[in-house]
């Protein structure tokens, strides 16, 4: 009896099999929502993007559009980018010459710190930094837009809102951002020079002349184009968020949010793709 | 007026004076969200040069059904011919024409913020009219803005004008386009008594001076017997009922006397 009746009762009774299973069919519908979410989200992504491209094909450009996002890219996000700029290749500096001090290579510090600004560094971080400041901003601006009905508006007095808002927004970024990203390379060197300046002695002129002899062709191309990349995905994402903001204002914070997570990840796998790329060259 | 709790025909106007050109014809309109119903089956036509008010509860379908006219969103079935053209059938571009002859006033004004009102006003006028001057559109923004009585707004942005005032530089940003039909969405809604009777002239004003055929969706009673010629009830995604404003408030109908018992309450209470 002693071994039989706690058995028994570990057997649950009729009423709790059916909650179970109710529980259990509610999770699977969830779960099927969520998964079929992602594929319309994927959907919606791709169609988007096709629309972008033929919106980018088509005979009347914005240009006088394209060149206030272009202002609104570059110059409203260059403070931030001054300031990273200077503060990467100043703290690259600092933590990387007390190794170099160890094997007796200081005089390799401008040309290490110089290569991984140009061909890592620069890129990456402005790219991210980006992604913040331009892809969260494009978010809420659509998203807003297409809260208050602004989009719908600009649809029905038969003007191609795509072809006005998106296609203008992501060649802006898609042009300003490697602009953006020879600044930020150009000021993390300077801070480079800051940063050696400050426990070493070494002249301007002498370490740009090692930093530069140590970067070759082949280093900055590569580094260029995929910034390009960058750009447009920074664009486009921002753009694609927005646009795709639901109702409530609640949305329009949702959009920005998820702007930014979604392009940080797009950045980091066009570098992953890149890097890749370059190895093989 | 006999009254039948679901009309699922199309309804004839009775009115001799109204039998003109149908201008919208809406046949069995079906809309469907998240597999919850929101047009079930909704006929009804619009006549050249008429005001046609639609009320209804919230979630009656009232914002779907001017919505799925401008193919801002698309039916799950029936038919919407406008000016004699199925909407659901036309390709982008002839819809972009089709677009051009229609106004469209958003219930929020829908002015582009970025933009001053002169902006907001060029904006559709240069992608539109492509072969007006500078001097011309200029002229029409002027002209348009004096009618709203915004003359004096040409430089300021919306978010310095009250929501009345960005109503009016709303409706000024669509009649400048000279459309042929007017679709107003809760024009009245959030306005003070005084203001919502302003926008009510407006709606007559443009009604005569551009000729325009007009749906407007509204709660707003005193607006509706202001500007309708025919009045059309939705409940659960139908026509409910259809008649002319005075034949709705003497319905002795359950759910169109509550719907005006409640108006009639508020507007009490507004005085």
């Amino acid at each position: 009896m002693k071994v039989i009746g706690p058995v028994i009762k570990k057997i649950p009774k009729l009423p709790d099999v059916k909650k179970r299973a109710i529980k259990l069919s509610e999770n699977a519908i969830k779960k099927t929502q969520e998964v079929n979410r992602f594929f319309l989200e994927v959907g919606e992504f791709n169609l988007f993007l096709w629309l972008t491209v033929k919106a980018s094909f088509s005979r009347s450009f914005e240009f006088k559009e394209f060149v206030r996002q272009c202002y609104k890219v570059g110059n409203k996000t260059l403070p931030l980018i001054t300031l990273t700029g200077m503060v990467v290749g100043l703290v690259l500096t600092i933590q990387s010459r007390p190794v170099l001090v160890d094997f007796g290579a200081v005089s390799m510090l401008p040309g290490m710190v110089a290569l991984s600004i140009v061909r890592e560094m620069g890129p990456v971080v402005t790219a991210l930094v980006c992604a913040g400041k331009i892809g969260s901003g494009m978010g809420a601006e659509l998203g807003s837009m297409k809260v208050s009905e602004q989009i719908d508006a600009m649809e029905v007095s038969s003007t191609n809102p795509i072809r006005f808002l998106v296609v203008p927004r992501v060649l802006a970024a898609t042009l300003m951002i490697p602009i953006l990203v020879l600044y930020a390379d150009a000021l993390g060197i300077l801070g480079s020079w800051a940063g050696a300046n400050i426990k070493g002695d070494i002249t301007f002129v002498l370490f740009f002349s090692q930093a530069f002899s140590s970067i070759e062709f082949m280093d900055f191309l590569p580094a260029v184009i995929k910034t390009f990349f960058f750009g447009a995905a920074i664009g486009f994402i921002g753009c694609f968020k927005g646009f795709t903001a639901g109702r409530g204002t609640e949305s329009v914070g949702k959009a920005a949010n998820e702007s930014v997570v979604l392009a940080s990840v797009f950045v980091i796998l066009i570098d992953l793709i890149a890097v890749q790329i370059t190895d093989m060259l | 007026m006999n009254i039948e709790k679901e009309i699922t025909t199309n309804v004839q106007a009775d009115t001799p004076s109204l039998l003109n050109k149908k201008v919208i014809e809406i046949k069995d309109l079906k809309k469907r969200f998240d597999n919850v119903p929101v047009l079930t089956g909704l006929s009804l036509h619009l006549f050249e040069n008429e005001n046609l008010v639609i009320l209804g509860k919230s979630g009656s379908g009232k914002s779907v059904l001017i919505k799925c006219i401008v193919r801002l969103l698309n039916p799950d079935h029936g038919t919407i011919d406008v000016l004699g053209k199925n909407v659901n059938e036309l390709k982008d571009s002839d819809l972009a024409e089709l677009r051009k002859k229609i106004g469209f006033l958003f219930q929020s004004g829908a002015l582009y913020d970025s933009m001053t009102i002169k902006e907001n006003l060029e904006f559709p006028l240069k992608r539109i009219k492509k072969n007006l001057s500078q001097k011309e559109i200029d002229e029409k923004i002027e002209e348009a803005l004096e009618n709203v009585g915004l003359s004096d707004t040409l430089y300021k942005m919306p978010s310095d004008l009250s929501g009345g005032m960005r109503k009016r530089a709303s409706l000024a940003r669509t009649v400048v386009l000279d459309p042929e039909i007017m679709l107003y969405d809760e024009p009245t809604t959030g306005l003070d008594p005084v203001t919502s009777d302003e926008i009510s002239d407006l709606i007559n004003e443009v009604q005569e001076k551009y000729n325009t055929s007009s749906i407007i969706i509204t709660h707003d009673i005193a607006c509706a017997r202001a500007i309708a010629d025919r009045v059309i009830m939705l409940n659960k995604g139908k026509v409910y009922q259809e008649g002319t404003i005075g034949e709705f408030e003497e319905s002795s109908d359950e759910l169109i006397q509550s719907f005006f018992r409640t108006k009639k309450l508020a507007s009490h209470l507004t005085k």
